[in-house]
C-alpha cells in the first residue's frame, strides 16, 4: 500500500490522520475530535439522515468532483482517505452569508426543533449541486431524513424552489489529485486495515489474510461496530478498487462489479425493467444507496436484502474469484442456508451478471413493507415469466422474506410452466406457495400474512396485465 | 389579561420563523451533546434488564469494573438519598434494587472515558435472577388482577337503561397501539459539580423543576443546590416529560459522586428499548342510537396498558375519558377507564395526552353506527354534535365555545367533501384492486393540565439600561416555537422589535417552580406571565416618564416609532436609561395561574378546562386490496387557534402534528416478544412517516375566530390538538376497507396502527362475514 494512514479534505484543508482506528466513525470523528457539532446523531444506524454529510471524489476521468450524500455515522474513517468532505459547517459563507439551502430553510419554517435540520440541508444543498443520485423528486432526495416535527412540508418546499447551484470544484479536484489514487493502509492496538486500489490486491490481500472483514458501504458492518459493539480485527475496504465499481451495460446483460453502489446502478437497472428501478429507489434513503453496493447487498446474505430476489427471478449470475481464480454460478446458489453462503475462504464477490429480459417476459417486482420509503420487507416478490403464444413457457419466481435465505419457489414455478397463462393458472401458482415456503412471524409481519400476500401478487401481475390499475403509487385523490 | 390595551388590537401577530431558524440551519444551534466537553468528563451507560420482571439474585459487576476506561459502577447502594424518578408516584427507581418490572430496567450505572467503554462495560454484567412470571400483554394484566389504580368511572344519566330503550344497538371492540416518541435527539444530560455539593445539570427535559427537585431528593440536596438548565431540546413531544429524569439523574449520581463531570447521551435503541410510549388501548362499547344515527346511550371501556409504574398514568387515563365524547353529546353515558399494570416500559405522556385514544375510541363508535345504519359518516357526526340544549360534557362542563359545527360545516364545503364522496364511490365501483376512502372527523381538545395546580407559571424580564431586553419563563423550547411567541408578546408591550428580545436558556434558578411545558400550554401560561412581568415594567415606566416629563400616564404611549411622551418621541433604549438613572428598577418577574378551574376527581365533575380548541380534518386514502399497502392522498385541514400568536408557527404544528397523528395509525407498530422485550427499537424496524408519506394534496386553513376567553391575544393552545385531527386517516382507511366488501352493513374489524397487514387481514375478514 502506497500510504499509510488517512488523509481528506474538509473545506479543502487537508486532514492527515497517521494513526487511525478503522472501526471509528466520520461522526464521532467530527463531532468529539474536530468539534464540528453540527452533524448530528440521530440513530447511529443510517436510518435517520440527521448526520448527513457529502462526500466528494475525484471521478475516474479526474477532472471533476462526485459528491454524495451519505449517512456519516456509519462511515469508518478509511472509507474518506483520498476523499473531499463538506458538513453543514461548510457551507456558511465567511460573511456570514447562509447559502441558498440554508436561507429558504431558515425563512420557511423547514425546522422546529432543529436536531434533524442539518441533515436536510445537506441532502438538499446535495441535489442542489447535482451530487450523485439527486436526479430524483425531492422528496426521494430526503426520504432518508427524518423529521419528527414539521411533517416535511416547509422542507419539500424549500426543497423543490431550489435552483440548481454551481459550485467551483477547481480547487477540490486538484488537491484530491495530490491524495486520492493511492492504496491506503494503517494499523491500530493491532489490528490492521488496507484499502486497495484493484481487485488483483484484493485477492492478494484475502489471500494474505482469510479472516479479514471486506467493508464496502458499511452499510451493515457499520452497523455491528455502533449497535453490536463489536471491534471487527483486520479490516478491507473496498470503496477505491475501481475494477469492482464498473457499470457495464453489453452483450445483452448488465454487469455490475460488486462495489458498484445501489445509486450508482439504479438507472441501469432501471432501464432492464421499471419496476426493478422502483425496488432500487426504495432500497434505504439516499444515503445508504450511495453507500451500500450490490456486492454487499448479495454477499451478506440477509434474508430480506432487497435485491437479491429480483436479480434471482431475472436470472442474475454471480462471480466470485480469489487468488486462485474465478467461479461463476446462478445467484440463487450463492445462499445456502440461513447465515451461510458459498464462499470460501479467499473469496470474495467480484461481480453480478444479469440478463436483459427477452421481449416477452412478464415481470413484476414488488416490496411489501410499513412504510415505501427507507424500509425493510416483509415479502419481496419477483417474476419473471416467459408467455409465448398464451402460454407460460418458463418462469422464475423468487422471494425474499419467506424463507431463511432469499430463494426460488419451485413448486409454483411448475405450477406456472407449460400452462395457459391465464387467472386459474395464477390461482395455482399461487396456491403452491404453500409448498414453498414456510415462512416465519416476525417483526416485520406474520407468518400468514407473508404468505397470504405473496399469492395474492401473482394474482396482482394478472390483473396488471389485463390493464387493471394496481399500484397505490400511482393514483391521486 | 382581562384588562386589556384598547391600543393593542386583538389581531393575530405576525408570522416570524423560529428564533433559532438560522442557528438550526447552520448547525449552529447547540443541544445538551454539543456543549464543549470539559477535560475530565465521564461517560455513562446502565447495565439492563434482561427480564421483564424478576427478582435479582445476584449482580457480579467484576468484569464490567474491569473493563478499559471504566471509573467507577454505581448501584443503587450508592445512591445517597430516594432511588426514585417518578414524577408522583414514588415507583420509577434509577436503579433497581432488588427487583425489577421490565426488561431493558436500569440495574446498575457505568461511568468511563469514553462513551464506547461505557457502552461496552454494561453489557458486562452478570445478573442472576429468579424469573418471576410477567404480565405483558393487557390480557395478561387483567387475568393477574395488575392494576396501577382502581378503575376509573365517569357517568351522566343512566345509559344501562337507555340502551335497552334505543331503537338501534351495536356493540364493538377494538385496539390501538402505543407509539414512540422518536424525537430526533435522544435522551441526554450533563451534570458538572460546583463547589459546596452544588450540581448543575444540563438536560433535555420539558420538565426542569421536576428534574431538580428529584435529583435533589436523590443526592440529599436542597433544591436550591440544584440547578436545571435547558437551552433546547431536538423534540420531545411529552416523551422528555418524564422520561428525562432518568439520565439527568444518573449524570447526577456520577458526578456527585466522582467530583467529575458527567454525561449520559443515551444510545437510541436503548432510548427506545428504556423511555416511555403512548399508551396502548383495547376499547370495549355498547352503543343505542336512533334511525338518523343520534346516540342515546353509551357504555365504553376503555383499558389501557400503562406498564411497569405508575408515571402520568392516572392524568393521561383521564384525560382518555375526558376526550371520549370528543364534539358529541350522549344523554346517557357511562365511561369506564381501566388501567393496567404490565412488565413493559412505563407509558407515559405523549402528544394528546390519553386525548387521541379516547377521541379515537368515540369516532370508532360513530363509524360503526354510520356503517350499520348505511349513512355517510359525517352525517352522523353532524347529528351527534353539541349544541343548544345539549351543551354539557359528561363530566358536567358546559361546552361554551362550540365552533365545531360551524368548522365542520364550512370544511364540508371547501374541501367539497360531499362531491368527492361521491367520486370515491365510483372509484371504488370501477377499481377492483384499489379502493378509496374518504372521512371528515371534527377535534375538540380540552386545554389546561386537569390536574389544577399545574396551571400556572412564572416569568422574569430583564430590561437593560441599552434598552435590550431579556426574558426567561418557566416553558421549555422543543422545537414547537415557544420563545419567539413570547418574545413577540414582550415585544408588543414595549412596542419594539422582537428582534431586542433574547430568550434565554430555561434554568430553574431564574424561575422557580415551574410545571411541565406539556397540555400545550406552553404560550398559554408562560406568555401570560411574561406579559405580565413585562407589564409591570411598562408600568412603572409610565409613572416614571409621567412624573419626570409632568404629563398624565394615559399621556404615555408605547408605539413602534417609540416612547410618546409630552410631545417627544424617545427611543425605546433612551427611556431605559432615563429610567435606570432615574433608579426605577427594570426588572420583574410575572406570575399567571389559569382562572376559572375547577375540578373534582372523586366523582368526575367539574371544569378542567378553561377552553376547547377545535379542528376538523378530510383525509382521502387509497388501498390496495391485495397487499393492503396504502396511501392518504389528500388532506384538508380547517383548525382554530383563536387569534394566532404567530400564525406560521402555528401552522408548523399543525402539519406537524398531523403528520405524526398518522404515524401512529398507519405504520409506526411497537412489537413486543412473549417475554416483554420490545422487538421494534430502532428506526430500521420503527417506522415514522417519510416526506413521501406526506399527502401530495395538503391544505391548512386557521378559523377566523377569537379565544372567548382573554387569553394571552385571544389565542389558543396548538401543540397537541392537531395530532387528532389524524383520526380522519383511520377513519377513512376503514371506509376503504369496507368498499372492498360493499354490500356488509358493518365496520371491518381494523386495529390501529393500520399497517398493510392489519389492512389485509380486515379486508379478509371484512369480506368474510366476521
Amino acid at each position: 500500500m502506497d500510504h499509510t494512514g488517512v488523509r481528506f479534505l474538509l473545506d479543502g484543508e487537508l486532514v492527515d490522520l497517521p494513526q487511525v482506528d478503522p472501526a471509528a466513525t466520520l461522526l464521532d470523528h467530527l463531532r468529539y475530535t474536530l468539534r464540528r457539532t453540527g452533524t448530528k446523531e440521530g440513530c447511529a444506524e443510517g436510518d435517520c439522515g440527521a448526520c448527513t454529510v457529502l462526500v466528494g471524489s475525484l471521478e475516474e476521468d479526474g477532472t471533476s468532483v462526485a459528491w454524495r450524500a451519505v449517512n456519516s455515522c456509519i462511515q469508518f474513517l478509511p472509507m474518506l482517505n483520498g476523499k473531499a468532505l463538506t458538513t453543514v459547517e461548510s457551507l456558511k459563507g465567511h460573511d456570514g452569508a447562509l447559502c441558498p439551502v440554508q436561507d429558504v430553510m431558515a425563512a420557511n419554517g423547514s425546522s422546529q426543533c432543529g436536531f434533524c435540520t442539518p441533515g436536510f440541508v445537506m441532502s438538499l444543498h446535495g441535489r442542489s449541486i447535482g451530487a450523485k443520485g439527486c436526479e430524483l423528486p425531492v422528496a426521494d432526495v430526503i426520504a432518508g431524513n427524518l423529521c419528527r416535527c414539521t411533517g416535511y412540508g416547509p422542507i419539500l418546499e424549500a426543497g423543490e424552489g431550489l435552483a440548481p447551484a454551481h459550485v467551483d470544484d477547481a480547487a477540490v479536484v486538484d488537491a484530491l489529485a495530490g491524495i486520492a489514487g493511492q492504496g491506503a493502509s494503517g494499523e491500530w492496538q493491532g489490528r490492521r486495515w488496507f484499502a486497495p486500489r484493484t481487485s488483483d490486491e484484493l485477492a492478494g490481500l484475502l489471500a494474505a489474510h482469510p479472516e479479514a472483514r471486506l467493508v464496502a458501504g458499511a452499510t451493515d458492518v457499520g452497523l455491528w461496530v455502533t449497535k453490536g459493539l463489536r471491534t471487527p480485527g483486520t479490516m478491507i475496504f473496498l470503496g477505491d478498487i475501481a475494477d469492482l465499481s464498473r457499470i457495464e451495460e453489453r452483450d445483452g446483460a448488465l454487469t455490475l462489479g460488486a462495489a458498484v453502489r445501489y445509486a450508482d446502478a439504479h438507472a441501469a437497472l432501471a432501464r432492464l425493467h421499471p419496476e426493478l428501478g422502483e425496488l432500487v429507489r426504495r432500497i434505504g434513503g439516499l444515503q445508504v444507496r450511495n453507500a451500500g453496493t450490490i456486492g454487499g447487498n448479495i454477499a451478506n446474505g440477509s434474508p430480506i436484502g432487497d435485491g437479491p430476489p429480483a436479480l434471482i427471478a431475472l436470472g442474475a449470475e454471480l462471480t466470485l474469484r480469489s487468488i486462485s481464480g474465478r467461479r461463476t454460478i446462478p445467484l440463487e446458489d450463492y445462499f445456502l442456508a440461513y447465515g451461510s453462503q458459498d464462499l470460501r475462504p479467499g473469496e470474495f464477490v467480484e461481480a453480478v451478471r444479469i440478463p436483459r429480459p427477452a421481449a416477452d417476459t412478464v415481470i413484476h417486482i414488488a416490496k411489501l413493507s410499513r412504510r415505501f420509503d427507507s424500509d425493510i420487507s416483509a415479502v419481496c416478490g419477483a417474476f419473471a415469466l416467459q408467455v409465448q403464444d398464451g402460454i407460460v413457457t418458463g418462469a422464475r419466481v423468487a422471494f425474499g422474506g419467506m424463507a431463511a435465505t432469499p430463494r426460488r419457489a419451485a413448486a409454483c414455478e411448475a405450477a406456472l410452466c407449460g400452462k395457459a397463462f391465464d387467472e386459474a393458472t395464477l390461482a395455482a401458482a399461487a396456491e403452491a406457495l404453500g409448498h414453498d415456503f414456510d415462512p416465519l412471524t416476525d417483526v416485520r409481519g406474520s407468518a400468514s400474512y407473508r404468505i397470504a400476500a405473496a399469492g395474492n401478487l401473482l394474482r396482482r401481475l394478472w390483473l396488471r396485465e389485463q390493464g387493471v390499475r394496481i399500484s397505490v403509487l400511482e393514483v391521486e385523490a | 389579561m382581562a384588562e386589556r390595551d384598547p391600543a393593542w388590537k386583538v389581531l393575530p401577530k405576525p408570522s416570524r420563523p423560529h428564533d433559532s431558524a438560522r442557528l438550526h440551519v447552520t448547525g449552529e444551534a447547540r443541544y445538551a451533546d454539543d456543549v464543549h466537553e470539559p477535560a475530565g468528563m465521564l461517560h455513562l451507560a446502565f447495565g439492563q434488564s434482561s427480564e421483564a420482571r424478576a427478582r435479582i439474585v445476584s449482580m457480579d459487576l467484576a468484569e464490567v469494573r474491569k473493563s478499559p476506561g471504566v471509573i467507577a459502577v454505581f448501584t443503587a447502594a450508592d445512591i445517597p438519598g430516594a432511588n426514585d424518578v417518578a414524577p408522583v408516584a414514588g415507583d420509577d427507581q434509577l436503579l433497581a434494587d432488588g427487583e425489577v418490572a421490565c426488561h431493558g430496567q436500569a440495574l446498575f450505572l457505568v461511568a468511563a472515558t469514553s462513551q464506547r467503554a461505557a457502552r461496552v462495560a454494561a453489557r458486562l454484567g452478570r445478573i442472576e435472577y429468579e424469573r418471576l412470571a410477567p404480565a405483558i400483554t393487557i390480557a395478561d394484566a387483567r387475568a393477574a388482577g395488575s392494576h396501577i389504580e382502581p378503575a376509573q368511572r365517569m357517568a351522566r344519566g343512566d345509559a344501562a337503561t337507555a340502551l335497552e330503550g334505543a331503537a338501534h344497538r351495536l356493540q364493538g371492540r377494538f385496539a390501538m397501539g402505543g407509539q414512540d416518541h422518536f424525537y430526533l435527539e435522544g435522551q441526554v444530560a450533563v451534570a458538572t459539580p460546583g463547589e459546596d455539593g452544588q450540581v448543575h445539570v444540563l438536560s433535555s427535559t420539558q420538565h426542569p423543576s421536576e428534574v431538580q427537585h428529584l435529583i435533589a431528593h436523590m443526592l440529599q440536596l436542597s433544591s436550591a443546590d440544584v440547578t436545571v438548565e435547558v437551552r433546547r431540546m431536538g423534540g420531545a413531544f411529552g416523551g422528555k416529560e418524564t422520561q428525562a429524569a432518568l439520565f439527568a439523574a444518573a449524570a447526577a449520581l456520577a458526578a456527585h459522586r466522582t467530583g467529575r463531570p458527567a454525561k449520559f447521551r443515551c444510545d437510541r435503541d436503548d432510548d427506545m428499548v428504556m423511555t416511555g410510549k403512548r399508551h396502548e388501548f383495547e376499547v370495549g362499547y355498547d352503543v343505542g342510537f336512533n334511525a338518523d344515527g343520534r346516540l342515546q346511550g353509551l357504555s365504553l371501556h376503555l383499558a389501557s396498558r400503562c406498564g411497569a409504574s405508575v408515571d402520568l398514568s392516572p392524568a393521561i387515563n383521564d384525560r382518555a375519558m375526558f376526550h371520549s365524547d370528543n364534539c358529541y353529546y350522549v344523554p346517557d353515558v357511562e365511561v369506564v377507564s381501566e388501567r393496567l399494570k404490565t412488565n413493559t416500559v412505563s407509558a407515559t405522556a405523549f402528544r394528546g395526552f390519553g386525548g387521541p385514544q379516547g377521541m379515537l375510541a368515540i369516532e370508532r363508535v360513530i363509524d360503526h353506527v354510520a356503517a350499520h345504519l348505511g349513512l355517510d359518516p359525517l352525517d352522523v357526526r353532524m347529528a351527534n354534535l353539541y349544541g343548544p340544549g345539549r351543551d354539557t360534557t359528561p363530566y358536567g362542563m358546559e361546552v361554551a365555545d362550540n365552533v365545531a359545527p360551524q368548522i365542520i360545516a364550512r370544511l364540508r364545503a371547501t374541501s367539497r367533501y360531499d362531491e368527492r364522496a361521491r367520486a370515491v364511490a365510483a372509484f371504488n365501483v370501477a377499481s377492483p384492486v384499489l379502493k378509496k376512502g374518504i372521512a371528515l372527523t371534527p377535534v375538540k381538545f380540552g386545554i389546561s393540565f386537569t390536574t389544577t395546580h399545574l396551571n400556572q407559571a412564572g416569568a422574569l424580564v430583564h430590561v437593560y439600561a441599552d434598552g435590550s431586553i431579556q426574558v426567561n419563563h418557566g416553558g421549555t423550547e422543543m422545537g414547537q416555537g415557544l420563545h419567539v411567541k413570547i418574545a413577540q408578546v414582550v415585544a408588543d408591550v414595549f412596542s419594539v422589535s422582537p428582534d431586542l428580545v433574547r430568550i434565554t436558556s430555561t434554568r430553574t434558578d431564574k424561575v422557580p417552580n415551574t410545571s411541565a411545558t406539556a397540555a400545550s400550554s406552553g404560550a398559554d401560561l408562560n406568555g401570560m406571565a411574561a406579559y405580565n412581568a413585562a407589564m409591570t415594567i411598562r408600568e412603572r415606566l409610565c409613572a416614571f416618564l409621567s412624573r419626570a416629563y409632568a404629563v398624565g400616564e394615559s399621556e404615555v404611549h408605547f408605539t413602534p416609532g417609540g416612547v410618546l411622551v409630552g410631545g417627544q418621541t424617545l427611543a425605546f433604549g433612551q427611556v431605559a436609561r432615563k429610567a435606570h438613572i432615574g433608579r426605577i428598577s427594570l426588572s420583574s418577574t410575572g406570575y399567571y395561574a389559569t382562572p376559572g378551574i375547577e375540578y373534582d376527581r372523586s366523582v368526575f365533575k367539574g371544569r378542567p378546562f378553561y377552553y376547547f380548541a377545535y379542528g376538523a380534518a378530510v383525509s382521502e386514502v387509497v388501498i390496495d386490496t391485495l397487499t393492503g399497502e396504502h396511501r392518504v392522498l389528500a388532506v384538508d385541514i380547517l383548525h382554530d387557534v383563536g387569534r394566532s400568536l404567530n400564525p406560521a408557527i402555528d401552522m408548523g404544528q399543525i402539519e406537524g402534528g398531523f403528520i405524526q397523528g398518522q404515524g401512529w395509525l398507519t405504520s409506526e407498530e411497537l412489537v413486543y416478544d412473549a417475554k416483554g422485550r420490545l422487538l421494534t427499537h430502532s428506526p430500521a424496524t420503527y417506522k415514522i412517516p417519510t416526506a413521501s408519506d406526506r399527502p401530495g394534496h395538503f391544505t391548512i386553513e386557521l378559523w377566523d375566530g377569537e379565544n372567548v376567553e382573554p387569553t394571552i391575544n385571544r389565542s389558543k393552545a396548538v401543540g397537541e390538538p392537531p395530532f387528532m385531527l389524524a383520526i380522519s386517516v383511520f377513519s377513512a382507511l376503514n371506509r376503504a376497507v369496507a368498499a372492498a366488501a360493499p354490500g356488509r352493513r358493518t365496520i371491518p374489524p381494523l386495529d390501529a396502527p393500520a399497517t398493510p397487514e392489519r389492512v389485509l387481514c380486515a379486508i379478509a375478514a371484512h369480506g368474510a362475514g366476521e
